[in-house]
């Protein structure tokens, strides 16, 4: 038997579904119609693909080399910081990591605003990818650190890194030997998360990029506003080309690591 | 019994000397100050109820905390008190064990010998020679996670004695194991730390498991030693109630002491117990086996009030007032009702006398 | 001592990244709002002038809006998906979950798509009616933007809450005779309240900095993020955009911070 409320719930969930996919599906149709005002009978083609690609192929590259720098960055800087935090505890590794957390609170907007205010001067910096970089590691660390700590919450580190202490591992090696590969779940669950915001980042890129320092999003803005449906749709399937996989990588390794857990 | 430690072990490891050893979280003293003298080859078992410090003097052995001043641990007469426990090479094996996941068992007792930079080969010949003292050859390529608790805990031992420690520290290293494994492991790991004749700290809350392993047992008690001795003496001459409460089991019979006779009102019958010395309040303490059923006039008559079989013996709830509950251990070949009233004596070597509680 | 130094080694990437390029950007960003023309009073800028006291209750009802619908969505569909097995159930979550991905502009261009001059509501209205319904550049298109890129995260942490709500508290208020409303108004709805407090403080503060949604449907109304920008670029203006931006950016985590000691407070009582 059936409640209503059951029926409810579904439809509303297969509208939200519908909400949610049937513009997904809409813009890769677009993308490879001929005409899209005249619908299927024109027929279709990868012609805009191909023009998107004359565009914008560098978009597409300088977006996944700072989606590696900034998975490099994030690294370098959020896996040690992640752990440092957890060994130090208490409210001063509360403090930080509300710190650390603030530019998931504040709108992107304002913080592009205030690393222009800040650096704007230095030219070579402001004009390079790197200046780009830096505003998405600043918006994909907290994700990385998370990532690191719930998976440091879950396992008994202070005991596996007095377990190595015990015997004679000094404390770089033991971070090496035994808390990195321990915590490697949260780090890979976290780079594929940086990744995927930082091809994805718009707020701050938008304030901060040059014309040299174009990236995807920043393209598709470009492409929206002023070329045809047909290419603005051609270039948003290179984009999800880029990032369905990895959202179904951040997917598959949440689920594995939920049934590592389990058992 | 394990009186001594067997005089043909090879001595090994060092001997361990605290002084004034003590320790303060938060302007809590945790250790009051504490002088340990550990005999290399010694295994000294610290027992006691949760809280009571014991796993803190062990971490204050093995490095893992800072004592709260300078020479107050030796190791061979060496002051160790600000060496960490990276250099200050003891072994140590966990509550949980403390073995990497990410490691294989074979990987994981070959940790602290790569660490040392043992040559491959001398390295592998030592593993393989340790696990199977252990008995753990066939398992030596499984993730930990593929192995058992009993296993685990091996791994752990072998872990911690690969790299021949001075002194082994074990912080209730059974406590996760069920009873039965528990039973089992303990002889195995008292049979096997004698045999390697290691200087050993081992922290419990398990009496039993105390007397099974230990060459001596300290009794920790708020921060402090309240008894340090040999098994046997611990148990019959307990220094104090709480010693006596917390190993094993104590029957108490409190009173007034009157011309050297202990009197106690049971209704229209008098009990009467010959004990000697000046007047006063007292309270006399005897272990469950240290009576026996006898005919003499003067003993000591209780009323059944429950009967327990243990297998040799069985354990009688006996009231001698309905104030005065007694655990009696008989032979179980006799038989008793309850409600039965049964006469008998207290040995009196084993009656102890500690001061009236406040 | 070496356990020390190595404390410091572990920090001091974090330590030298944040002061230089997160509390220090901060500071300059405040010394900015307060050097304009009007000084100090360039703070409150966002409440006396209209222009921008308008542009601030538009944002702040549209994030309003987007936030009640989404909690109302999500926490049914949540409901829906939680412990039901059905084959496909991983694709669906799936799809559900794409939009975490897609910045405010591709967003933006999903609603064009949808509800655009070329769009697909406008076409089947045209054949069936003769009228081309178009509503992507209005207030309620860029609501409808807005939900498209709250729902996915919003859906994740509520499914999360309800999936280790244990089903025998339901059953047992069955057993009681409780109807389908009562159960979830008393015993369902209290469990989720920690995962919908987060879950719709994230949504309310996504949706007072979300900027590429409205930059893409360039529509007539200027939510906040809009304004920064245009101070910014064509007023050239720093001082009142720096303004704008620590107000928006106050009222963003006043509303994460008063979320997460409500979820805080409400996991301990139950």
């Amino acid at each position: 038997m059936r409640q209503w409320t059951t029926i409810a719930g579904i439809a509303i969930t297969a509208l939200l579904t519908l909400f949610l996919v049937v513009p997904i599906l809409l813009s890769v149709y677009a993308g490879l119609t001929v005409n899209y005002a005249r619908g299927i009978s024109a027929g279709f083609t990868f012609e805009w693909v191909r023009q998107v690609w004359d565009l914008y192929a560098d978009t597409v590259w300088r977006s996944l080399v700072v989606a590696l720098l900034t998975l490099a960055l994030t690294l370098l800087i959020g896996v040690p910081g992640a752990y440092a935090l957890a060994r130090k505890g208490g409210r001063f590794a509360r403090a930080v990591e509300e710190i650390v957390t603030l530019p998931v609170a504040v709108p992107g907007l304002a913080l592009a605003l205030a690393l222009i205010l800040s650096y704007g001067g230095f030219g070579t910096f402001r004009k390079s990818t790197l200046f780009v970089v830096i505003g998405h590691v600043l918006f994909t660390l907290p994700f990385m650190m998370r990532s690191v700590i719930a998976v440091l919450d879950t396992i008994d580190w202070r005991t596996l890194d007095e377990g190595a202490a015990s015997l004679g591992s000094p404390a770089w090696r033991r971070f090496v030997d035994v808390i990195l590969p321990n915590v490697r779940p949260g780090i890979v669950a976290g780079a594929l998360t940086v990744v995927t915001l930082s091809i994805g980042e718009f707020n701050l890129t938008w304030m901060m990029h040059t014309p040299m320092t174009k990236t995807l999003p920043v393209g598709l803005a470009d492409a929206y506003a002023s070329m045809r449906l047909e290419i603005a749709s051609a270039y948003t399937i290179v984009f999800l080309i880029m990032v369905i996989p990895l959202l179904i990588g951040v997917q598959l390794i949440a689920g594995l690591t939920e049934r590592r857990t389990k058992s | 019994m394990n009186a001594q430690a067997p005089v043909n072990a090879v001595r090994s490891g060092s001997s361990i000397t605290t002084r004034r050893l003590s320790k303060t979280f938060n302007g809590m003293t945790v250790l009051q100050p504490t002088d340990l003298e550990i005999p290399a080859g010694q295994i000294l078992v610290l027992l006691g109820p949760s809280g009571c410090g014991k796993t803190t003097l062990l971490r204050l052995i093995a490095g893992l905390e800072r004592p709260d001043g300078h020479d107050m641990i030796r190791f061979d007469g060496e002051d160790v008190s600000g060496v960490p426990i990276e250099k200050r090479n003891v072994g140590m094996v966990f509550q949980s064990y403390a073995l990497f996941p990410n490691m294989t068992v074979a990987e994981n007792v070959a940790y602290g010998l790569k660490i040392r930079k043992v040559e491959r080969t001398k390295r592998e010949a030592e593993t393989r020679r340790l696990l199977a003292l252990v008995g753990l050859e066939e398992y030596a390529d499984r993730r930990i996670s593929a192995v058992s608790g009993g296993q685990r805990q091996r791994t752990a031992l072998a872990r911690a004695l690969a790299i021949k420690p001075r002194v082994l520290l074990l912080d209730e290293p059974l406590a996760a194991l069920d009873a039965v494994l528990r039973e089992r492991l303990r002889v195995e790991i008292g049979l096997l730390l004698r045999e390697f004749g290691i200087t050993a700290v081992y922290v419990t809350h398990d009496q039993a498991e105390a007397m099974a392993i230990g060459d001596r047992i300290a009794v920790m008690q708020k921060g402090r030693i309240a008894q340090i001795d040999m098994p046997q003496e611990i148990y019959h001459r307990p220094a104090n109630d709480f010693v006596a409460d917390f190993v094993g089991t104590m029957n108490r019979i409190a009173g007034r002491v009157e011309n050297g006779v202990l009197t106690i009102r049971a209704g229209e019958t008098m009990v009467r117990l010959n004990v000697g010395g000046p007047d006063r309040p007292t309270t006399l303490c005897f272990r469950p086996e240290a009576v026996r059923l006898t005919s003499a006039s003067g003993a000591v008559v209780a009323r059944i009030a429950a009967a327990t079989f243990f297998g040799a013996t069985q354990r009688l709830v006996a009231e001698v007032t309905p104030e005065c509950r007694l655990q009696l251990d008989l032979p179980s070949s006799l038989s008793f009702t309850p409600g039965q009233i049964i006469p008998f004596d207290i040995d009196p070597a084993a009656i102890l006398e500690f001061k009236a509680r406040a | 001592m070496d356990s020390r130094r190595f404390d410091l080694f572990l920090i001091l990437p974090l330590a030298i990244f944040t002061l230089a390029f997160l509390i220090l950007p901060l500071a300059r960003l405040t010394v900015e709002a307060g050097s304009g023309p009007q000084g100090l009073a360039g703070f409150f800028v966002i409440l006396t002038e209209a222009r921008f006291r308008n542009s601030l209750i538009v944002t702040l009802i549209l994030a309003i809006a987007t936030t009640v619908a989404t909690l109302t969505v999500a926490t049914v569909a949540a409901q829906t998906l939680a412990n039901r097995k059905f084959s496909g159930r991983g694709l669906l979550l799936s799809m559900l979950t794409f939009p975490l991905a897609f910045p405010g502009v591709v967003v933006g261009f999903m609603i064009i798509l949808f509800g655009g001059r070329l769009g697909l509501v406008g076409s089947v209205s045209k054949s069936l009616f003769g009228a081309n319904v178009v509503f992507a550049y209005s207030l309620f298109g860029l609501f409808l933007g807005y939900l498209y890129f709250s729902v996915p995260r919003v859906l994740l942490t509520i499914l999360a809450a309800a999936e280790k709500l244990d089903p025998s508290l339901v059953e047992a208020a069955r057993s009681l005779g409780a109807s389908p409303l009562a159960i979830q108004r008393d015993v369902v709805l209290p469990a989720l309240f920690p995962a919908m407090y987060t879950g719709g403080a994230l949504c309310f503060a996504t949706a007072m900095g979300a900027f590429g949604t409205a930059f893409t449907l360039a529509t007539a109304i200027d939510v906040t993020p809009m304004l920064i920008y245009t101070e910014f670029t064509l007023a050239t203006n720093a001082s009142m955009a720096a303004a704008i931006s620590i107000a928006l950016g106050l009222v963003t985590w006043a509303a994460l911070a008063i979320a997460r000691s409500r979820a805080m407070r409400d996991t301990k009582g139950a």
